[in-house]
């Protein structure tokens, strides 16, 4: 037990830690794309309802971008910290993605971020325009490399292991390893999708107050187009990268199933709900539907797919916790299918700012994005599970010898200040989103030129402190 | 023989982290001066010096990270277990450090207390926690193999309590000069007396590290005090001396009595690169002391190469762009402006 104790804590460290952080540049990176697309509709339409909108989103903005980069500093230091095993027999591969990150990336978006929330009144808007385009190329470059790392652990190529350590032969393998390309889509519209439910609830929540306004109608607006066509372009991504994830890591795949055995010459049936348990290794009280696995995973009536029966037990990743997290992702998107064509059809009949049903699951659809996209990395790694580099070295041998007692005051310390300081910058985001879009100045350069920064958030006017009872 | 990777990577990340103690070092150092300066005004014109690039200047604390993982993994994974503490100490107070610059100005009167002593608090414990980590590093580490095989408190000693205090008086001089630098009338004539008595500690502090360390460790010892040691030494406590002379100098208005602009933040800046330079020449060239060697650390050569292309092309458009960011910040920071 005292060698499996550390292991569990110091998975429950990474997973709470990249949890918290993941929501961030999740955002970062949408937020970062759809400002980038007001200031260039600004300046090509010369409409002030875009400038107002960039103000009241780069608001958002930079509340959530310093909660990012004070969590992922965590990130970069908890590898070496709590996966010594892993860093030193895995660094010659991980260590130069990371690095290329903060090279092309981080550094990108610190150093034109200043410039991007103070620097409206201090540069020309085509050099502003130009940091604000920095700022969103660097949120997705830092997502494509930490996504190539991420998928090489998960379907590694392009290196051998010389000396008890892996050396890479080849780059373009390693980087544009198999799962890469459908995980990049995948996370990519992810970030888009959570983003235009977070700006589709925050319009549809101010429609709601009668807060009607040409600002919150035009988020509102851009938002369910958004989700409109993102929707259903990640629910055939998520396809893809299933089919991908059953050729490299079908384990997995028949974790997330619940799936045990096959009947020979039998289609697969979809077991819908059910309890997969590991000890008894089978699914209780499955409702299924026959032929329908065979038709999601293989694309055919009859075809079969590895059930976890047919791998060790020592080697099968734990499918009570995928079979949840999978099907939570999966009817969390229909919903947002559903709210994508659902804002499409009342768009048509003219009562897309008026119909307050439909306002309210705007509303209520708000953080779906967000729990969808974690529940989508839990599964994709937990199933990845027992391996941190999939097939090549498993995680109990990845982990730092520490004592039990200082991973169990670490993850304690963690779980306080994670909860105190970011459930405050989550409510201080709240409190940004609620405050009525109001119209700017007539003009940006009309102010005082010589006006200074402050610091991200003073980027906003004051908010009151009730913004919710003064705006009723 | 080819180009020497390894040699290059520890450069690389030399100076990666160099920039971080100067550039986060001065940073740092408001959250430290909060106490000295108890005014809510004058403490949000501090902040507002450096509100457009703290995120820039700690993003050189993930590039040496992420270097040290690419080039050095041995040395990552051994250094980072070995000081799992003051790491975990120094990342918690950055966290509160940066969310304290965020949140001070929004929070309601009656919580904006508890951000202010966040952000202070959280500069106190990441200053603390590398100059900790910096005395356990230069006292060594047990290790067999790949990993750490010491305790979780075997970074906890009396020298590396010493530097933990030290680094903090290094970033409050840096960020009373810097300030110095910034601002003008009653809160730069305040910096210019806290600077004025932090050089003497600082100067105290030196001397004492400079004892200590060859008293302790045979090894350094003799490095310094045999040929060609001694050459390569003799410049440097002679500096130390002469900068923090004229530092006191310009901070008490030189001949002429005028005050002083950038020139006690450049001298600052000076003397903590001899102090850095003058650790790596004693430790040169242990990455894991007092035993393992960059070289027998150091990554695959195809690992160090790949890497090494992006940093020698992009490091320099960084340091370019960046320098832009301060120069379109330049010039000193009032009280009519920014935030209120």
């Amino acid at each position: 037990m005292s060698n499996i104790d550390p292991l569990l804590l110091a998975r429950a460290q990474f997973g709470f830690t990249i949890s918290f952080h993941i929501v961030f540049p999740a955002i970062t990176i949408g937020l970062g794309s759809y400002l980038a697309v007001l200031e260039g509709l600004w300046l090509i339409r010369k409409d002030p309802v875009y400038l107002d909108l960039y103000q009241f989103w780069s608001r958002a903005f930079a509340v959530n971008f310093a909660m990012g980069v004070v969590s992922g500093l965590v990130m970069a230091y908890e590898f070496g910290t709590n996966w010594s095993g892993f860093s030193s027999f895995a660094g010659g591969i991980t260590g130069p993605l990371l690095a290329y990150e903060v090279l092309t990336a981080f550094f990108l978006e610190a150093g034109f971020l200043g410039v991007m929330l103070f620097g409206r009144n201090k540069v020309g808007p085509g050099l502003h325009f130009f940091a604000t385009l920095m700022v969103a190329a660097g949120t997705i470059v830092s997502m494509t490399w930490i996504l190539a790392s991420n998928s090489w652990m998960q379907t590694p190529q392009g290196y051998e292991i010389i000396d008890g350590r892996v050396v890479p032969t080849d780059w373009l393998k390693v980087i544009f390893n198999p799962s890469f390309p459908y995980r990049l889509v995948h996370m990519g519209l992810a970030a888009y999708l959570a983003t235009a439910l977070f700006v589709g609830a925050t319009g549809a929540w101010h429609l709601l107050k009668y807060h009607d306004n040409p600002r919150v109608r035009t988020m509102f607006s851009m938002a369910m187009w958004m989700i409109l066509i993102t929707a259903p372009l990640q629910i055939l991504a998520g396809d893809q990268q299933g089919l991908n994830t059953l050729e490299y890591q079908p384990a997995k795949v028949a974790a997330m199933e619940g799936y045990w055995s096959n009947t020979p010459g039998d289609g697969m049936a979809e077991t819908l709900f059910g309890w997969p348990d590991m000890a008894e290794q089978k699914t209780l009280d499955a409702v299924e539907v026959p032929h329908l696995g065979s038709l999601i995973l293989t694309h055919s009536w009859d075809g079969q797919i590895k059930g976890l029966d047919d791998f060790p037990a020592q080697d099968r990743p734990d499918a009570t916790i995928l079979f949840w997290t999978f099907r939570l992702m999966v009817g969390l998107a229909m919903l947002m299918l559903l709210l994508g064509l659902g804002g499409a059809w009342f768009r048509w009949r003219g009562t897309l700012y008026d119909n307050r049903l439909f306002l309210r699951f705007a509303t209520v659809m708000g953080p779906t994005g967000i729990i969808a996209m974690l529940a989508g990395w839990i599964t994709t790694e937990v199933g990845r599970q027992p391996w941190v580099v999939y097939g090549v070295m498993r995680t109990a041998d990845a982990v730092s010898h520490h004592s039990v007692q200082a991973m169990t005051v670490s993850l304690a310390v963690f779980v306080v200040v994670y909860c105190a300081v970011f459930g405050t910058g989550l409510s201080y985001l709240v409190r940004v989103v609620t405050t009525v879009p109001d119209r700017g100045p007539a003009a940006p350069n009309a102010e005082d030129p010589t006006h200074r920064p402050a610091r991200p958030l003073s980027a906003a006017p004051d908010i009151d402190p009730s913004p919710i009872q003064a705006a009723e | 023989m080819g180009i020497d990777l390894s040699l290059i990577w520890v450069l690389i990340i030399g100076f990666g982290l160099m920039m971080y103690v100067v550039m986060d070092g001065f940073d740092l150092g408001i959250g430290i001066l909060f106490p000295f300066v108890p005014q809510t005004p004058q403490r949000d014109l501090m902040v507002n010096t450096v509100a457009p690039v703290w995120d820039g200047n700690e993003t050189w604390l993930v590039l040496g990270g992420a270097g040290l993982l690419a080039a050095f993994p041995l040395a990552y994974s051994v250094l980072l277990s070995a000081l799992y503490v003051p790491i975990l100490a120094m990342l918690l107070g950055l966290i509160l450090r940066g969310v304290g610059f965020e949140f001070r100005f929004k929070a309601d009167e009656s919580h904006r207390p508890v951000w202010d002593i966040a952000f202070c608090a959280g500069s106190y414990v990441a200053a603390f926690a590398q100059g900790a980590a910096l005395g356990a590093f230069i006292n060594g580490f047990v290790v067999t193999g790949p990993t750490y095989e010491g305790g979780a408190m075997d970074w906890l000693s009396p020298f590396s309590v010493f530097t933990g205090f030290g680094v903090i008086v290094s970033y409050a001089l840096l960020g009373s000069t810097w300030l110095t630098m910034k601002t003008e009338g009653e809160l730069q004539g305040r910096m210019i007396a806290i600077a004025r008595r932090i050089v003497p500690v600082l100067l105290f502090g030196i001397a004492v590290v400079s004892l200590w360390t060859p008293l302790a460790h045979g090894a350094i010892a003799q490095r310094w005090f045999s040929m060609p040691g001694i050459v390569l030494f003799a410049p440097v406590p002679i500096l130390v001396v002469a900068t923090c002379w004229q530092l006191l100098r310009l901070l008490t208005g030189g001949a002429d009595g005028k005050v002083p602009g950038a020139g006690p933040f450049l001298l600052a800046l000076f003397l903590l690169f001899l102090g850095y330079t003058g650790l790596a020449i004693s430790l040169w060239p242990h990455i894991i002391p007092p035993n393992v060697t960059f070289r027998e650390a150091a990554a695959p050569v195809q690992s160090q190469g790949f890497a090494l292309v992006g940093a020698l092309l992009i490091i320099p458009m960084i340091l370019v762009y960046t320098g832009w960011a301060y120069y379109v910040f330049r010039g000193k920071v009032t009280g009519s402006e920014g935030y209120h």
